[in-house]
């Protein structure tokens, strides 16, 4: 991928904060999907291939991807104001989002309706992360390997329903390996 | 109840985040085993509740930590479950996240971008799966998914309206 053009694109740490504001509050159910509408269509920082680049090593590293996501992207941009502002972005809205929820909570109640709602809002949320699906998977070149590895990844974690460390550590050296003879 | 102990909580939970690869529902039951079993700082049914809570809240999916500690010791609780949270983030990430910036072409960074992004694509279409499954009970929720789908890829619209017709269509008892 053409990483140089990346570097003119240059992001105040502000604009880093609002974004991912914008996106952590949109995100019920999931954020991938709002990360890569706002990122790749809305504010075209990252091309569907970067998006994924970093999806990829955001699921890869401990802590949560779209967290891990939220770090690099910010980096990227804005260096490490850029990481911090999108982090503060990312993070302190959810965070009094909930608490305020919590004390609602405690005055009223009414957990069946959240629970009802929650039901049928994680149903959309669902299927937005299958349009996610759709939509990143168009990068994958059209060869049998790389979606073999789909598959493979699919069946284990969402089928047989193995632990996702296992699953990935038996993969990743094949999948790694496969890529390095590629490029040579 | 124990009291709770705030340091010993907060290294625990600094543990758990950085071997949480895959995300935050890898280490809920760990969670769970620490508060409610080893300690019992909170009962089983608390613990789901609060965790449902923060499932309804926009954000990431982690929330749930901060909303427990909240619950434990307010908001020095919070920040004792929330920072744990950032600091793989704002350490491994960081660091990969340099390097990939400073080495855009270095052989292995290529090697796990192009190699592996295969199978976080299969990834992200297995949690869509397992969450279908998981909150569906009949073909009309199924339907909705599908709808929902469709509209995404086909249309233009806000899938925040989306969003909140599928909270619609919960309370209402219709999916």
């Amino acid at each position: 991928m053409e990483q140089t053009e990346l570097h003119e694109t240059r992001v105040t740490p502000y604009q880093l904060f609002l974004t991912f504001s914008w996106i952590t509050l949109s995100g019920f159910g999931g954020i991938m999907f709002w990360a890569r509408r706002r990122l790749v269509e809305r504010e075209r920082w990252l091309t569907e291939q970067q998006f994924v680049e970093l999806l990829t090593l955001g699921q890869l590293l401990p802590g949560p991807p779209g967290l891990n996501l939220t770090v690099m992207v910010g980096y990227r941009f804005g260096g490490w104001t850029g990481a911090a502002a999108a982090v503060g972005g990312f993070v302190g809205w959810p965070c009094l989002v909930v608490i305020g929820m919590g004390i609602l909570y405690q005055h009223y109640g009414a957990l069946a309706q959240v629970q009802r709602a929650l039901a049928g809002m994680s149903i959309v949320a669902a299927g937005l992360l299958f349009a996610t699906f759709v939509k990143v998977a168009k990068v994958l070149p059209r060869r049998s390997r790389p979606w073999l590895f789909v598959m493979l990844a699919f069946v284990g974690v969402g089928v047989l329903r193995w632990p996702l460390f296992w699953v990935v550590g038996a993969l990743a050296p094949w999948a790694l390996f496969a890529a390095w003879k590629e490029k040579v | 109840m124990d009291r709770v102990d705030l340091s010993a909580l907060f290294l625990h939970s600094l543990v758990l985040w950085f071997v949480a690869v895959g995300g935050p529902s890898t280490i809920l039951p760990d969670f769970h085993r620490y508060v409610v079993e080893a300690h019992q700082l909170m009962t089983s049914t608390e613990f789901a509740e609060l965790y449902t809570l923060a499932q309804a809240a926009p954000g990431p999916n982690f929330m749930y930590v901060t909303l427990i500690g909240w619950h434990l010791a307010g908001w020095a609780g919070a920040a004792t479950m929330t920072i744990p949270v950032l600091v793989p983030a704002t350490t491994l990430s960081l660091l990969v996240g340099h390097m990939n910036e400073r080495y855009p072409n270095a052989p292995i960074g290529r090697a796990i971008r192009r190699g592996m992004a295969p199978i976080a694509i299969g990834l992200t279409f297995a949690s869509a799966t397992i969450l279908m499954r998981a909150v569906n009970h009949d073909w009309r929720g199924y339907l909705l998914t599908l709808v929902t789908v469709v509209l995404v890829l086909r249309t233009s619209w806000n899938p925040l309206w989306l969003l909140a017709a599928g909270a619609l269509a919960g309370v209402l008892g219709l999916v």
